[in-house]
């Protein structure tokens, strides 16, 4: 990677060290983000893991979505405050799409409607 | 008191010209006059609201009455309860939080003053938006919870509906952006060592009922938006011949309509809990249970939303789980009703006006609360649903409930709006009267219900046997409506002649007291450090050396906006031309809105 | 009557002109006071405001997984997803995330032609899945699926029209911050700009991950 030293910041540091840990940390995550997408669709086109399909695909786009969050949005290493006011509506929110599929796709199925 | 000429300053500038005094209204980011603006408004439609009240308890007076036919029965019905929940309800807590909250917490202003002015300015432009399709005899007719297929265009053709959905969709706008606001004011903005567990019950209640507003609010933009992309896109979402399920919109509506309950209750839950101790010289009884149990009915508050929905048919499973769920958020409910109980149980209790409304409203809203426990139960409800049974229940407990609660809050908080006393003689006489009226009004609309009649209906048989409870009923109105005049005549006469109110004129506990009446621009002279839950009362000398005592040197207040409402135009303009049935006219003011976001963003402050 | 009522307060406002003017002293760095938690006040509303869009986007998804399957004519998701082609837009925002964070932290480092660099990247990947999109739109059109020919359409326009419109206001905030890094109006001090517009950028793309499992993946 090209190195620039266009600009320092106002104290004249150039945080070579810390930036330099950050941008491979995340690269890393780059490339596991991408491995993960990879595998979902190769699950998706093998036909002998459909019956896992759902359940599998479920657990790998939730560990894509909780690495971004808690990496690249920095909620691991952020103040606590962010994350409550962040998981507690997605806790909500996960709730009325797990109710809604209840109440529509899984009690009919016991008969109880007619 | 000694203190009440601290800000005798020489002005370093004059002002060089007077600025208008509408234009500094409009233009204002100062959350004081927001909340003003709020409570101002809010009264108008309360008085709009109780006009039609008073139209459909008139057609309801006798039976086969001819006062209003159907067709208007209907818009006016609809409009009364979409007025008294978006119009009146919501703007009246709005306007206490904007007033109170800052000053609860010993702050300069909310997190984000143009976006609060902003969420003002859209409100009221949706809510005029909404009102003007009566001077097209065109007001929404579908109910306040607008059940498709009622507002398909096959069942709702004309443009009734859509200025139910595009009007609601920018109030929800705002609230939403209120909500955030709120949030993140009571996070951020708390004065030194007011920690959490230090915050007053009403900036608790603001809390809860902020993070219902920004939970719920949107699940209700997105039940908007695809009636109206029905109505104007031809999707297919409620439209039953293409396998649309008009459950879909219920499921949606109360997910939202729910915690709506308790984004009106909580705020009143929160007034009458600063009331009650102020009155009774005694600390909040179970301070910490309080705050928990407000939580918990935040929280179980979203599970319990299809209690409303028992005659649709979900079938045993759900019915038994809402019926339980529903159960359970009685327990906070109860645990609160306790608290404040005890709160007064041993306390020198003084009753004032706005004591007597707390005290009233745990009365009435308590039967409300009853009444509830009753249709929880879902074999019960089934005989109850769609009567006037359910109308005297969400009565008592809206009424019963938030609109007490305002008054009493009203009373209790005047003196710091305008530095001006209530009448208090009035004031009682003023209670009195309308908690008879209340009373008068409702109490009949139980049996009437158990009797068989059902909402919503402009006129029933004289077979029923209904006339003369149905007449009492409307006898009860003109005497809320002579309460209502009485408290109008004392706002109105007290803001002129009130007695001059002091800092504390009630010696309460909280910070809101330890500023000037009313508070000046900056309401603290200096920010207060806070070592208790009761400020005024544990350490109010030390607290008023910082509130009263020498300017702070380099003090930051933000200065006038006018891009707030350019950016209300903007937004309530994106809705409202839908109406054009134009697909890219939308689009109009969207640019609108990027412009004055844009310019809003670049804005110094 | 509002005013008049309330005429009681204006005399303050030749105390605020004071106030202004004792401000104008400190114009520069205006003092604003230390927050309860020492946090920015402006980073917790915006994550406040993301929690709020978790509750709409779940709506929208749910309206979809409810609708599933009951269109009564084609055509049908099976028909129409073309999964090789979403899986490169899919990873075409995955990696703009990526971006995003190196575009932050070189601006925090103060290395201006990298964050500049990574900045353009966030755009020209988030346009070019608008660009993936546009074409799906235009694709499913052509053979048939609007969002009026049946419930699949009604519900996959609208909620993958919803992320697509957040997609466009992130390209449009990217692009704005990309011209005042380059004018030198944003800088490392005040990188928390683009921090936030950051931080929709990674919420619009864990939207997408949802959308690209539960829509394309689970048909």
């Amino acid at each position: 990677m090209a190195e620039s030293h266009a600009i320092l910041d106002e104290h004249g540091h150039s945080h070579d060290e810390e930036h330099h840990v950050g941008w491979k940390k995340y690269a890393v995550i780059g490339l596991v983000l991408a491995i993960i997408t990879g595998v979902e669709v190769a699950i998706f086109y093998v036909d002998a893991l459909a019956p896992v399909l759902v359940p599998a695909l479920l657990v790998l786009s939730a560990a894509k979505f909780f690495l971004v969050v808690q990496y690249y949005m920095h909620l691991k290493m952020d103040h606590p405050i962010f994350g409550r006011v962040f998981w507690a509506p997605l806790f909500l929110a996960v709730l009325v799409v797990i109710g809604m599929v209840i109440l529509f796709k899984i009690l009919p199925t016991y008969g109880v409607f007619s | 008191m000694a203190t009440a000429e601290v800000h005798v300053h020489t002005p370093i500038t004059q002002p060089t010209k007077k600025k208008s005094v509408i234009w500094d209204w409009m233009t204002t980011v100062d959350h004081k006059k927001i909340g003003i603006l709020y409570g101002v408004t809010a009264l108008f439609f309360f008085i709009v609201a109780g006009i039609e009240a008073t139209l459909i308890r008139i057609q309801l007076a006798k039976p086969e009455n001819a006062f209003l036919g159907p067709d208007v029965y209907n818009q006016i019905f609809t409009m009364h309860g979409t007025t008294m929940i978006f119009l009146v309800g919501m703007p009246m807590a709005v306007a206490m939080f904007n007033y109170i909250v800052p000053l609860q917490i010993g702050a300069r202003d909310v997190a984000f003053p143009r976006l609060n002015a902003l969420s003002y300015w859209i409100f009221l432009f949706g809510a005029i938006f909404m009102n003007f399709s009566f001077l097209l005899g065109a007001a929404p007719n579908g109910g306040w919870f607008g059940y498709a297929p009622l507002t398909s265009t096959q069942y709702g053709p004309g443009l009734n509906i859509d200025f139910w959905a595009l009007g609601l969709q920018a109030l929800g706008v705002a609230s939403i952006m209120g909500g955030v606001n709120f949030v993140t004011t009571i996070i951020q903005l708390r004065a030194p060592g007011m920690r959490l567990m230090r915050m007053p019950l009403f900036t608790w209640m603001t809390l809860f009922t902020s993070f219902l507003l920004i939970t719920a609010l949107p699940v209700f933009a997105v039940a908007l938006f695809l009636v109206t992309f029905d109505r104007f896109w031809a999707t297919n979402f409620f439209v039953m011949q293409s396998g649309g399920d008009p459950m879909v919109w219920q499921h949606l509506f109360w997910m939202f309509g729910h915690p709506e309950v308790y984004i009106l209750i909580l705020p009143a839950f929160g007034i009458v809990s600063e009331i009650i101790p102020t009155f009774s010289r005694k600390p909040l009884f179970g301070y910490a249970v309080m705050v928990y149990s407000g939580a918990l009915i935040a929280l179980i508050g979203w599970g319990v939303w299809a209690h409303h929905m028992f005659a649709s048919g979900m079938g045993p499973i759900a019915d038994a789980f809402f019926t339980i769920s529903t159960m359970i958020i009685a327990i906070p409910t109860g645990v609160k009703i306790f608290n404040w109980i005890a709160t007064m149980w041993g306390g020198r209790i003084q009753f004032s006006t706005a004591m007597l409304h707390a005290v009233g409203m745990l009365i009435t809203f308590t039967i409300g609360g009853v009444s509830g426990v009753m249709h929880a139960t879902s074999p019960h409800d089934l005989q109850q649903t769609d009567t006037y049974f359910v109308v005297a229940h969400f009565h008592y407990v809206l009424i019963g409930g938030l609109i007490l609660a305002i008054f009493g809050g009203l009373y209790f908080w005047f003196p710091k709006l305008t530095g001006r006393m209530m009448n208090e003689r009035l004031g009682k006489w003023q209670f009195w009267i309308y908690f008879i009226g209340f009373n008068v009004t409702f109490m009949p609309q139980h049996w009437i219900g158990l009797l068989g009649m059902p909402r919503r209906i402009f006129t029933y048989s004289a077979d029923l046997n209904l006339a003369s409870l149905n007449m009492l009923s409307t006898v009860g109105v003109f005497i809320q409506i002579a309460g209502v005049a009485m408290l109008a005549g004392n706002i109105i006469w007290s803001a002129r002649r009130g007695r001059v109110a002091s800092e504390n004129p009630w010696n309460a506990a909280t910070l809101e007291w330890a500023t000037t009446s009313p508070p000046a621009e900056h309401n603290f002279n200096q920010i207060p450090t806070v070592h208790s839950r009761e400020p005024m009362w544990v350490e109010a000398d030390q607290v008023r050396a910082s509130t009263l005592g020498p300017m702070e040197p380099h003090m930051h207040m933000p200065p006038n906006s006018y891009w707030p409402i350019f950016t209300a135009v903007g937004v309530v303009a994106t809705f409202i031309l839908f109406m054009t049935n134009i697909w890219w006219m939308p689009l109009v003011g969207l640019v609108w809105t990027v412009i004055g976001a844009i310019n809003w963003a670049y804005e110094p402050v | 009557m509002g005013v008049g009522v309330w005429g009681v307060r204006s005399g303050q406002t030749i105390h605020k002109e004071l106030i202004l003017a004792t401000a104008a002293v400190e114009h520069h760095h205006p003092v604003h006071p230390p927050t309860a938690t020492g946090l920015n006040t402006w980073k917790v509303g915006f994550w406040v405001f993301m929690g709020s869009e978790t509750l709409f986007f779940g709506s929208l998804i749910s309206i979809y997984l409810v609708y599933k399957g009951t269109s009564v004519v084609g055509p049908y998701p099976s028909d129409v997803f073309d999964i090789p082609l979403t899986t490169v837009s899919t990873f075409v925002l995955l990696m703009s995330s990526l971006a995003v964070v190196l575009a932050l932290d070189f601006l925090r480092a103060g290395r201006r032609n990298l964050a500049l660099f990574w900045t353009m990247m966030i755009i020209v990947l988030g346009a070019t899945f608008l660009g993936f999109q546009a074409y799906e739109f235009t694709h499913f059109y052509h053979v048939g699926l609007t969002l009026s020919t049946n419930l699949f359409g009604s519900t996959f326009f609208v909620l993958t029209g919803f992320h697509g419109a957040h997609v466009t206001i992130g390209v449009i905030w990217l692009l704005i911050l990309w011209v005042d890094m380059f004018r030198g109006k944003l800088r490392p001090e005040n990188s928390l700009r683009l921090e936030i517009a950051g931080l929709y950028w990674h919420f619009v793309d864990i939207v997408w991950i949802a959308i690209f499992t539960l829509i394309y993946l689970m048909e």
